[in-house]
């Protein structure tokens, strides 16, 4: 239980120390993520069996062309040696180069990243644009068993919602508002209209089952003591929802949010596949089927990093809004 | 019978219903309409549907309906094959602290957090690339892309059964780690690790449709869903079924899992259990009377009406009394004798659907029964009416800081700016004996402790002009020194505004050392008022007679056990015909268990509601 803090006057500002212990300990937890994906990826290529070059280059391809390739990509040398080299370059930015396209890997990324993050980005703005106004809404109206029917439709529409796969909702968008109607293009990355569907694929499952996460937070904070001081207090009802029981629902619609917008990261491979969108998720398709291990690894990273990143994010956001929980631990 | 159980929820119903329709497609599809699917038709070529092939055909002529159906068993067998290496190294994972000892167990755990946080379909790539494009190398990547999430579930679970009692006995006993393992812990989480299985299957079929989907899954000429939609997609324009229509059978078998888990987890017990509620009835007619003069507050026929599982609950129960300006009244009672409810619709903060009906509850001059103006009655409530709450650890929003959430009364009600209410708050704080007030308004909730957030709720009722101070239980869950503090306080701050004071307790000392006049309730009514003074020598009622012996004092023998009221209170939803008390009292006849006593004053003004209440208060006097 956290006492009161003793009365020392001249010391100010005890909560310093303990914001410095959080920084310290995540940043030593990202550090540690980090060095765990950054070693995955660099075993990947080795942890594949037989050997990967003549793997990607064929069974037909002549010894001396695969050796020399071997050489090239540093598989000949000693594996701490191969490790180090490999830190390094990530130091300078550098992933190696493509085995079948033969252009460095980290322009091949940073050309096809934009498409993807945009992508991420609007379905996971949207989603929670969707879903927290949504979810509120029903908690307030459904709260105490009231609305029964508005409830069961709710619930019934976003659980159906929520568990069809993003892909599988991609190929329906598409046959209902581009084949059936025209309204919207079939595939590719070309204006705002483009954005519409592969957006709508990816937000309306973390949306769906979001809002969800967002009512049952709501009703839960609804009934808490200090909703009947701030009701005691006669405020109005939209100054004790907003005021007084969002912020408190926002913490754990927050860390869910979080863990959406990794796996929308990762929703975006199979989405850019349905949408022939030029980003990260149909150049690591295409390289996995080519066995252009160095792309691949590269693309591993950077979707790796992206997720260790969102996480670390939401981490501090978390920290921001509830001190108490996230400061006062360990 | 569990199954049965399982059987009779409608979700059950359907999920096992979908289940056993695809199990049964996925075994005998292949061996019936095998034929069907490879025949190759060169005179329908991506044809759309029609009587021979109800949803067309692929490029080679190939009928979609029947492809769909042979490719239910590879789909659910790759499926299954996956959730099972997920499962088998989960729990392996998940046990591992048990079995590999403390050490190995804390890396192992690390390791398993750590992958946690990747999701799943980059797990999947990446195990996809070691084991190459194909079924096998597919059903191994979602297996172990799988594992991390089930081995967190499976620690959580042992680690909650293994600090079980059973579990340390047979350790202490000499059994083996495994044997506890197989015997003790894993039959005991079996259940939900059951439930969380099929659940997984489900998705774990997702994942797998959306692998072959990219090509990386199963590979021509073998097919599964995900690759029909691959094969498909391409032809949307020209034939939109052949990649819907796979999508639709994925859709399907899922919730066939998805659906049998929810009500598996249902059946055990693990989600939440619908519960049956009851209309509340017809309110009954209220009269409207007119309020006692002089008085801050008066209440006629209080009545505060729950619903109930089976019928509504009662909870007050005709409840009738006045406070005079600047009167501290006492409400005691047990646990569940409506004294909470009775200062809740009083404050008029009893929400839908509990239904709170008087034939007038008036608070300095409004009836709040009545429906008014809104803006003027929050006003009106926020300005001259002071609530204390029990728990002062949980009534203060940890979200906000204290200084503003005093100032929000000023802001709200008395239309303060910003720096004004703040300034405000600050003085109140300083009123109620806050050290530092300054420092302290820009604190959070959780920095203060217990006494002084219930003084700093004290001082929030201070923000505006308190006419009534209505404070539930407030020192309850406050140590003595601190309780006696803030009956201190509240003692002052009544002197210096002449507020009235409404205190519920159960501890009939705290009432009797703060209060001018004591109700006390039992069963939603009140039995007895009196002064506070004669509370330990005049009581007549053998309710208030039993709470008063009930308290010890410095003349207690304390070799004997410490007097109770023998039996139990009432259960608020069965009150019976006749004195709710005839069950417990010494004193009770069967005129007492078949006629309620009505509430009568006496001259005094005093009231009572018992048929063996003497007329006169000397004779009744208690040796205790």
């Amino acid at each position: 239980m956290p006492t009161a803090v003793p009365p020392v006057r001249g010391l100010r500002i005890p909560g310093a120390h303990p914001w410095l212990r959080f920084a310290l300990r995540r940043t030593g937890r990202l550090l540690v993520s980090l060095w765990v994906l950054v070693t995955a990826s660099f075993l990947m290529i080795h942890l594949v069996p037989g050997d990967p070059v003549r793997a990607a280059l064929g069974l037909t391809a002549p010894a001396d062309l695969v050796l020399a390739r071997k050489r090239e990509l540093g598989l000949l040398d000693p594996l701490w040696r191969q490790y180090a080299d490999f830190l390094t370059g990530l130091f300078h930015g550098e992933m190696g180069v493509s085995i079948s396209s033969r252009l460095p890997v980290a322009e091949t990324i940073a050309q096809r990243l934009p498409a993807t993050a945009a992508l991420a980005v609007s379905a996971f703005l949207l989603s929670m644009l969707v879903a927290v106004p949504v979810g509120v809404v029903m908690a307030v109206l459904t709260r105490r068993g009231r609305r029964r029917r508005a409830e069961l439709a709710f619930t019934g529409t976003s659980v159906v919602l929520g568990a069809i796969p993003d892909f599988l909702l991609a190929v329906g968008l598409v046959y209902l508002l581009a084949v059936q109607t025209n309204l919207f293009p079939v595939a590719g990355r070309d204006g705002l209209g483009s954005y519409v569907l592969p957006v709508l694929a990816l937000a309306i499952g973390p949306a769906a089952v979001l809002s969800r996460i967002v009512r049952v937070e709501m009703l839960a904070v609804l009934e808490a003591d200090y909703i009947r001081t701030a009701r005691a207090k006669r405020l109005t009802a939209l100054r004790i929802h907003l005021a007084h029981a969002l912020p408190n629902a926002v913490t754990a619609t927050l860390t869910l949010g979080g863990l959406l917008l990794s796996s929308l990261v990762a929703g975006t491979v199979l989405v850019e596949n349905v949408f022939a969108w030029p980003g990260l998720g149909s150049s690591i398709v295409s390289s996995i089927v080519a066995k252009d291990y160095p792309l691949v690894q590269g693309t591993v990273l950077v979707y790796g990093v992206g997720v260790l990143l969102i996480n670390t994010v939401v981490d501090v956001a978390l920290a921001l809004l509830d001190p108490r929980s996230t400061i006062g631990e360990g | 019978m569990r199954a049965a159980r399982v059987l009779l929820r409608p979700v059950g119903l359907a999920g096992i219903g979908l289940l056993v329709l695809v199990v049964l497609v996925a075994a005998f599809g292949p061996i019936l309409w095998d034929g069907r699917a490879t025949v190759v038709d060169t005179d329908h070529l991506l044809a759309g549907p029609s009587a021979d092939h109800w949803i067309g055909t692929d490029n080679l002529g190939r009928d979609l309906f029947f492809r769909v159906l042979v490719a239910t068993r590879l789909s659910i067998v790759l499926a299954l094959a996956a959730t099972a290496i997920s499962i088998v190294l989960g729990v392996v994972l998940g046990a591992a602290p048990m079995l590999a000892g403390r050490r190995v167990g804390r890396v192992i755990t690390w390791a398993v957090n750590v992958l946690v946080a990747f999701p799943g379909l980059l797990l999947v790539l990446f195990f996809a690339v070691i084991f190459g494009v194909g079924a096998r190398g597919a059903a191994l990547a979602v297996g172990l892309a799988g594992a991390p999430g089930f081995a967190r579930l499976c620690h959580t679970l042992v680690a909650g059964v293994s600090e079980r009692d059973y579990v340390a006995a047979a350790r202490i006993a000499g059994v083996g780690r495994f044997r506890v393992l197989f015997r003790h812990v894993l039959p005991n989480v079996a259940e939900p690790l059951i439930v969380n299985a099929t659940m997984a299957a489900g998705s774990v079929l997702l994942s797998f449709a959306g692998l072959s989907f990219l090509g990386l899954g199963v590979q021509a000429p073998s097919y599964d869903w995900g690759r029909l939609m691959q094969d498909g997609l391409n032809g949307i324009y020209i034939h939109p079924l052949a990649a819907l229509a796979p999508g639709l059978a994925v859709i399907l078998a899922g919730l066939a899992f998805n659906l049998t888990g929810e009500a598996l987890a249902g059946a055990f017990g693990i989600g939440d259990v619908a519960t049956v509620r009851t209309a509340l009835g017809q309110a009954t007619a209220t009269e409207l009377t007119a309020p006692v003069p002089g008085a801050v507050l008066s209440v006629d026929d209080l009545r505060v009406t729950l619903p109930g599982v089976h019928q509504p609950v009662h909870a007050v129960r005709g409840v009738t009394f006045a406070i005079k300006d600047g009167e501290a009244v006492g409400v005691v009672g047990e646990s569940g004798s409506g004294k909470s409810m009775t200062a809740l619709a009083v404050a008029d903060l009893i929400e839908q659907p509990a239904r709170v009906e008087a034939n007038h509850l008036v608070f300095a001059g409004e009836d709040l029964t009545v429906p008014g103006d809104p803006e003027s009655r929050r006003k009106h409530l926020g300005t001259s009416l002071a609530i204390v709450f029990q728990d002062p650890m949980t009534s203060f929003n940890p979200a906000h800081r204290i200084g503003p959430q005093l100032a929000e009364v000023s802001r709200a009600h008395q239309g303060l700016r910003r720096r004004a209410a703040l300034a405000r708050a600050v003085d109140r704080l300083r009123a109620v004996r806050i050290r530092e007030p300054e420092r302290r308004a820009r604190q959070y909730p959780f920095q203060f402790s217990g006494g002084m957030r219930q003084r700093a709720m004290i001082g929030m009722g201070l923000m505006g002009t308190p006419r009534l101070i209505i404070a539930d239980e407030p020192t309850t869950s406050l140590d003595v020194t601190v309780q006696s503090q803030v009956l201190a306080l509240l003692a002052e701050v009544r002197r210096d505004t002449g507020a009235a004071l409404l205190l519920i307790s159960h501890d009939v000392s705290v009432v009797t050392d703060v209060c001018d006049r004591v109700l006390v309730m039992y069963a939603g009514r009140i039995v007895e008022e009196l002064p506070a003074a004669d509370l330990r020598t005049l009581a007549r009622h053998p309710y208030t007679k039993a709470l008063v012996a009930a308290v010890p004092d410095m003349e207690t023998d304390l070799d004997r056990p410490l007097a109770v009221i023998p039996g139990v209170p009432i259960d608020p939803p069965h009150v019976p015909i006749g004195c709710a008390f005839a069950a417990r009292c010494p004193l009770a006849d069967d005129h007492c268990r078949a006629v309620d006593p009505p509430l009568l004053a006496d001259a005094a003004g005093n009231r009572v509601a018992c048929h063996k209440a003497a007329p006169h208060s000397v004779t009744s006097k208690v040796t205790a």
